[in-house]
């Protein structure tokens, strides 16, 4: 079942407004644990992995 | 000499309880059980009837008898192709594929196995009709036993030491031992990982068994087998919990990690070393002597 381009950034969620921009959706969080859930959600609406980017930035990356 | 009928008769039974020899159902379950099953006995029973009418006609002169064979390789030729659209087909659906190196290793043991009985078959009729029925007994069961011994090929387990091993966490790189296997972002599904998920590290006994645990083909088997053995904790959006098969760069050791529903550590390990040694990712790289 092919959902989505593979390898691409499908989603970003970040606490950071000033790090991230550009072709993706981008989820601003107020916080980690708001950061987390978005992720969470995310991850399982698309079927998709998370990654921690350690710049307060995660993103959904389909594999 | 005896009738047409002794040696066809015994080539027949031969034949056909070589492909049921070779035709075993296990954890895997493939062939699936009981169609796929009985699909491959029956045309083991063709494979079989071929070689065993084989001598039988040549000795009464019918000659043409022998294009029958190069029709049921034809035959045989398609059974792997049939075999491999329908694997190819269901892999979209396997939470874990097989891969394509598997799915072809699959088809083309099911042709050859095919092509075996066919063998016995001939031996079997060929030394009943020219040696009587005791000769072809025993020469037949002969060909039955070495025919066996090909039924277990290679595995896993007799190029590699598989060994469990400790899942751990670097930041939100997931390791087993000190190989790197995914990057795990979410903090619910590092606790799960490390709560449920096993890791397994096989180590190539030589040269050639690194570079063939380094394919994808093989890899991807090993993943596969993996959780077939154990089960498998993962469902659509979750991803993070597909199992990964993962090489450590400058040793060769590679790392498994599996989030299985059976927790037993030694079933997963089995289930590792049982994986075939795929032939189309069998390597045999170079050593030359300094």
């Amino acid at each position: 079942m092919k959902t989505a381009p593979l390898h691409t950034i499908l989603a970003v969620v970040t606490l950071r407004h000033d790090a991230v921009g550009g072709g993706a959706p981008i989820f601003y969080a107020n916080d980690e644990a708001e950061r987390e859930r978005i992720a969470t959600y995310l991850s399982r609406i698309l079927d998709a992995m998370v990654h921690d980017l350690e710049n307060g930035t995660y993103i959904l990356v389909k594999h | 000499m005896l009738s047409a009928w002794g040696p066809i008769t015994m080539g027949l039974a031969v034949g056909t309880l070589t492909r049921a020899h070779l035709l075993r159902v296990d954890y895997r379950m493939y062939p699936t059980y009981p169609h796929g099953w009985v699909t491959h006995l029956a045309l083991g029973l063709v494979a079989a009837f071929l070689g065993a009418v084989a001598v039988p006609a040549l000795a009464a002169r019918e000659f043409t008898a022998v294009t029958f064979l190069a029709l049921a390789a034809q035959q045989f030729r398609e059974v792997r192709a049939a075999e491999r659209e329908s694997l190819a087909a269901l892999e979209a659906s396997e939470r874990v594929p097989r891969g394509a190196d598997y799915v072809e290793g699959i088809a083309r043991v099911f042709e050859a196995r095919n092509y075996l009985a066919m063998l016995t078959a001939l031996v079997a009729s060929s030394l009943t009709h020219f040696l009587g029925l005791s000769a072809g007994l025993l020469g037949g069961g002969a060909a039955l036993v070495l025919a066996g011994g090909l039924r277990r090929g290679k595995q896993v387990g007799d190029v590699a030491v598989v060994r469990p091993a400790r899942l751990r966490f670097e930041r939100s790189l997931l390791y087993v031992d000190d190989v790197m296997i995914m990057a795990v972002g979410l903090r619910e599904s590092r606790e799960y990982l490390l709560r449920h998920g096993r890791g397994v590290i096989l180590e190539p006994r030589d040269a050639a068994a690194r570079a063939t645990l380094a394919t994808l083909g093989q890899r991807q088997a090993i993943a596969h087998d993996a959780a077939a053995a154990v089960g498998l904790r993962k469902d659509f959006g979750t991803p993070e919990f597909t199992p990964l098969v993962r090489l450590d760069l400058d040793t060769g050791r590679t790392g498994l990690c599996i989030v299985p529903t059976n927790p037993d550590i030694n079933a997963l390990l089995e289930g590792v070393r049982r994986t075939p040694l795929l032939e189309s990712s069998r390597r045999l790289p170079l050593e030359v002597g300094r």
